[in-house]
């Protein structure tokens, strides 16, 4: 066996964490080139690391050969791999993809910087995905979200500094209120490794200080993850952020926060604190309807493309949600597998308007005119991904809204209100993926129709790429499945019967 | 070719056919119309050709992707699928020849995406009559809607593209929002979605479940137009004439009776059905929609939207038929969908070759436009006594099975409805056919205009003779159907 | 007395709520940024006062020593801390491009000139 085979999880961060200062360091031109390779190195070693997942179980890894609890524990098990994924899947079809749009949006002199921040932000989130341990995973979502308020202040819309200063205060507020939790656990607990916390904790489980914990982590990550009614951050910063950055930041940004709530709820809380899995599910679901009947409401009126998409992903987190407060096996897997393909059409989406933008200046529905006979192929991509974001069968979407509804007939009289939740927001996101179609192939096309750029062959490449994934993932979705039934069953064992 | 791979040759013919179509575009029009028409009847002789082993009882099926676990994505042949294809594909060849008449006579823009779409919404039509199971016509019903929206809003202003709103709106809505809760619940009850013979349902569902599952398929089946889900239908007709004729009186349409038919047959079973309480309300609301259509039609002025009230109101005699949960019913429903299907495209052709000749829409307009176009006015004829069901027309004898399934139920509601709007049809038919032969003609300054061009006027023709040859030679079409309801 | 024996508890509840306030309610961007300072000092004061032992001395082997304090908060919110500054440096820069881009840190004026 490769010696290095067993160095994955730690290479995982390692990769895109010590390419960022190299980043700088190299020459100008070589800047994107070598962002990019660390991005497809990470994405290979994610891949490994699921096929090693997938034949022989979780990976444990020990930083440093100190043994948990004592050293840092690494842990990768079929949820992380799934996050793991996404995160460098997308990022890397982003930055692939993305050159001509970043070197428009932030500038060729400041690009290096841009890139470097970029790798941080992505080992930041492959870090939270791969650690066991609570405050590895707090430094991390740090790294990770000061690197992501570089990102999306990077654009030339100065609307993004107000946006990413809120996105800053809120962000910060919430990892703080987790860093809180996590206080209050280590100083009853001692420990911070979350299988030893899992078995510690269940000696204190009923002081106040835990349960006070259990509420700062519940909303402080709730406040990372945009879940309603604390998405207010979301909207304007993936409005203003440049493009290519709002498609790997839409694609995964949110998720690996939602990715830490599940892991502390299920794998710490639930069946240590008596009533707990009451309460998360009875909290969340209706804050998850919610999520998704407003979320996709504002969609359907909203005029900027990219802020109606910024909603439909409030309205996306919620069907996640929605699917992790049934706490059963159907639910869980609809919910990891949503994660997974709300990734993949939502980054498809927005690295279309990344080709779009710059022939529809301003990219609101009205600018949108045209689009369908100036860039036929990237709009017909665009229309591929927005089936998969309906829940067209035959796309990546409809496999999750599937097993989501299955497993909430599986609850009988309660979960056909659900059901219509789920079919009606799946009809408003009819509405609003329609409204883009419309105007795009019938609307008036601009007064001076922009220089007619054409989509750079790599961005098209990308784009077809997810949009094809969106199609293969619809009719064979045996990989995410299977990662996402087997992530299911983990996080429900660890809830008592 | 074995039948599998002449199943899978079927459905991928039309797409592939589709690229052939786009790419000869650029070498010409007359290339473009040539792989249309090749296309056309490549698929018609792929189709054709599985006719024979099915009469002898052969059902060839296939798989291709298992999506998840018990659902995948397989196709099966059975008499119904085969009578759907069968006509659809031999429909597609002449409504391309008339295609070729109809859009070059009225110059329209766009006639490549034209021809191209066409060609993917047949590949989706032939998908959804060889579907195996639920989940496989759902996929190719969406498919269809998507493929058809394009054709819709071919004009693309602004009342064209309102419609077409409307259109996939309906269309959508009704698919997301009922009929695929429907397959959900039929999956989650029977474990499966495969249609087999006899039924899956039987003793999965008690109560009164059975009849709101029902009304979830007959509503959620948006495509046949039972009210109040028909408003798309008229809202379509802002296509142009071949679009409404093939998609809009055949290969839409009739795939959601199509549907209808095959869930009532196959899923539920009709023996189950007709013992289950709380399914008799379908022949009502069919019945209703087939008077109230009626109705409708008798006070429209436009002739493609009363040839659009005609069809809502023919479509509802199949699912009608289909409710009496009769075998014979059934058989009628089955050859049903084939005397429509001819009787209604010749009455669009029949429109079209009017709009293109003389550029009019309206009732009015055509006081003794049988003289100037005594052919397309002749075929016109034939296809509304098609409609009224008078022999010697194919309309007489769907109308004689379904009435025939209605005695043996003593459904008199059924009876009923089919004299009163046997009467409807001829109180709004027969005045046209009237007008058009023996009223003087009006308008100032005469009209001058002939025929349509010819390869429309060909085609109309030929529909027209189909109507009636219908009526002499239905023997084969009857012998595969009654296979449909034979024990298994 | 148990209320006021832990007022080291006390003293991070009442920094953490007047941090919060300030970010939530003072308009002035430089104001919240001092705001979200305290609301994470408050944090490192409780990480703190949970490692401290009565009479516990730095963990250093020794022989007189008979208990000690834990290291590890100390070393956890030294990360935490350079994670502050981090954030303060970083919303400061942007506080700094705001003024250049739109004049003025008040955020009501801000979102007013974004109306416009």
């Amino acid at each position: 066996m490769n010696p290095l085979a067993a160095q994955m999880p730690a290479l995982q961060v390692i990769v895109p964490m010590l390419m960022a200062p190299f980043v700088l360091l190299l020459p100008r031109g070589l800047s994107w080139a070598a962002a990019a390779a660390a991005s497809l190195l990470a994405f290979g070693i994610a891949a490994q690391l699921t096929a090693t997942v997938i034949d022989s179980g979780p990976v444990a890894y020990q930083m440093g050969s100190w043994p948990a609890p004592y050293g840092i524990e690494l842990s990768v098990d079929a949820l992380s791999a799934l996050l793991l994924l996404v995160v460098t899947g997308a990022s890397s079809l982003a930055l692939v993809g993305g050159r001509a749009s970043l070197a428009a949006a932030v500038g060729e002199d400041r690009e290096h910087y841009f890139y470097a921040a970029w790798l941080l932000a992505l080992a930041g989130l492959a870090g939270i995905a791969v650690s066991a341990d609570a405050f590895n995973i707090f430094v991390f979502m740090e790294i990770s979200s000061l690197a992501s308020y570089v990102l999306v202040a990077g654009g030339p819309d100065r609307r993004a500094l107000p946006a990413v200063f809120k996105y800053l205060i809120m962000g910060t507020v919430g990892a703080t209120f987790y860093l809180i939790g996590i206080g209050l656990i280590y100083m009853m607990t001692g420990t911070l490794n979350l299988a030893d916390m899992e078995l510690r904790i269940a000696e204190v489980a009923d002081k106040e200080p835990i349960l006070a914990a259990a509420g700062f982590i519940t909303v402080g990550l709730a406040l990372k993850a945009a879940i309603f009614p604390l998405h207010v951050w979301l909207p304007n910063a993936y409005t203003y952020a440049p493009h290519i950055a709002t498609a790997f930041l839409a694609a995964c940004a949110t998720k690996v926060s939602l990715y830490v709530l599940l892991r502390f709820d299920f794998f710490v809380f639930q069946q240590n604190l008596s009533g707990h899995a009451f309460q998360f599910a009875a909290y969340l679901m209706p804050l998850a309807i919610l999520g998704i009947l407003v979320g996709s409401g504002v969609a359907m009126f909203e005029r900027n493309v990219k802020r109606l998409l910024a909603f439909s992903s409030v309205a996306q987190i919620g069907y996640i949600m929605l699917g992790a407060s049934l706490v059963s096996i159907g639910g869980l897997t609809a919910a990891t597998l949503h994660l997974f393909n709300h990734a993949l059409a939502k980054g498809g989406l927005f690295l279309a308007i990344a080709a779009l933008a710059p022939l529809a200046a301003g990219l609101r529905l009205k600018d949108m005119g045209g689009m369908a006979r100036q860039a036929p192929w990237t709009f017909a991509a665009f229309v591929v991904a927005g089936l998969s974001l309906i829940g067209i069968p035959g796309t990546a979407g409809f496999v999750s809204k599937w097993y989501l509804v299955s497993a909430a007939m599986a609850l009988g009289a309660p979960g056909i209100a659900l059901i219509g939740v789920v079919v009606l927001g799946s009809l408003m996101a009819v509405v609003y993926v329609w409204r883009i179609v419309e105007s795009a192939c019938f609307g008036e096309p601009p007064e001076n129709p922009a220089r007619s750029a054409a989509v750079p062959r790599p961005l098209g490449a990308a784009i077809w790429t997810a949009a094809l994934a969106n199609v293969y993932f619809g009719i064979a979705p045996g990989l995410p499945l299977r990662l996402s039934s087997s992530a299911a069953a983990t996080l429900l064992g660890h809830v008592p019967a | 070719m074995s039948a599998q791979q002449t199943i899978l040759v079927a459905v991928a013919l039309p797409l592939f056919g589709a690229l052939g179509i786009a790419l000869a575009a650029r070498i010409g029009a007359n290339f473009r119309e040539a792989a249309t028409l090749l296309t056309a009847a490549a698929l018609a002789y792929c189709v054709w050709s599985l006719a024979p082993s099915l009469l002898e009882g052969a059902r060839p099926a296939v798989s291709v992707a298992e999506v998840l676990p018990g659902i995948e994505i397989a196709f099966a042949v059975e008499p119904l699928g085969m009578l759907f294809a069968a006509l659809a594909s031999l429909l597609w060849i002449i409504n391309s020849l008339y295609s070729v008449g109809y859009m070059r006579g009225n110059r329209e823009p766009h006639q490549t995406r034209f021809y191209v779409m066409f060609a993917v919404s047949l590949a989706a039509t032939i998908g959804i009559a060889f579907a195996a199971n639920l989940f496989t016509l759902f996929l190719f019903y969406e498919a269809l809607t998507f493929a058809t929206y394009p054709l819709v809003a071919h004009k693309g202003d602004k009342s064209t593209v309102a419609s077409a709103r409307v259109y996939i709106g309906v269309l959508l809505t009704t698919s997301i929002g009922l009929f695929l809760p429907a397959i959900i619940w039929t999956y989650a009850a029977a474990g499966t979605t495969d249609f087999a013979a006899g039924g899956i349902l039987e003793g999965k569902l008690h109560g009164p479940a059975v009849g709101l599952l029902l009304a979830l398929f007959v509503l959620g089946i948006g495509k046949a137009a039972v009210m109040p889900v028909h408003r798309w239908l008229p809202a379509a007709m802002v296509a142009p004439t071949p679009v409404s004729a093939l998609l809009h009186a055949v290969a839409v349409v009739k795939a959601g009776v199509f549907t209808v038919t095959k869930v009532i047959v196959y899923i539920f079973g009709i023996d189950y059905l007709f013992a289950s309480p709380g399914t008799g309300w379908l022949v009502y609301a069919a019945a209703f929609t087939i008077i109230a259509a009626s109705v409708v039609a008798f006070r429209q002025q436009n002739l493609k939207r009363l040839l659009a009230y005609s069809t809502v109101a023919q479509l509802s005699y199949v699912v009608m038929a289909a409710a009496i949960l009769k075998p014979l019913a059934e058989i009628g429903a089955a050859i049903h969908i084939v005397a429509h299907a001819f009787g209604k495209i010749t009455l669009f052709f029949a429109a079209g070759a009017i709009y293109t000749a003389a550029k009019k829409t309206e009732l009015h307009e055509l006081r003794g436009i049988g003289r100037r176009m005594p052919v397309t006015m002749a075929a016109f004829t034939i296809g509304a006594l098609s409609m009224i069901g008078v022999p010697p027309t194919g309309g007489f004898v769907s109308k004689w099975y379904i009435l025939a399934g209605a005695f043996e139920a003593d459904n008199y509601v059924a009876l009923f409805t089919i004299v009163a709007s046997t009467a409807l049809n001829a109180a709004y038919f027969l005045p046209i056919v009237y007008m058009a032969w023996f009223a003087p003609e009006s308008g100032k300054p005469p009209p001058t205009h002939g025929e349509a061009p010819w390869p429309s006027v060909l085609a109309l023709s030929l529909t027209a003779a189909l109507t009636i040859a219908f009526f002499l030679f239905n023997g084969p079409v009857l012998e595969l159907e009654r296979q449909v309801v034979a024990a298994p | 007395m148990q209320v006021l024996g832990i007022y080291y508890y006390w003293v991070f509840a009442i920094l953490l709520m007047i941090g919060f306030y300030a970010v939530i309610a003072k308009l002035n961007l430089v104001k919240k940024l001092i705001g979200l300072t305290l609301f994470q000092a408050a944090v490192f004061l409780l990480y703190i006062a949970m490692g401290k032992m009565e009479g516990g001395t730095a963990p250093i082997y020794g022989a007189s020593a008979e208990a000690f304090s834990s290291p590890l908060p100390q070393v956890l919110i030294l990360t935490a801390i350079v994670v502050g500054i981090s954030t303060t440096a970083l919303g400061l820069g942007i506080v700094v491009r705001i003024k250049e881009e739109y004049g003025s840190i008040q955020e009501d004026e801000i979102q007013e000139i974004d109306r416009r």
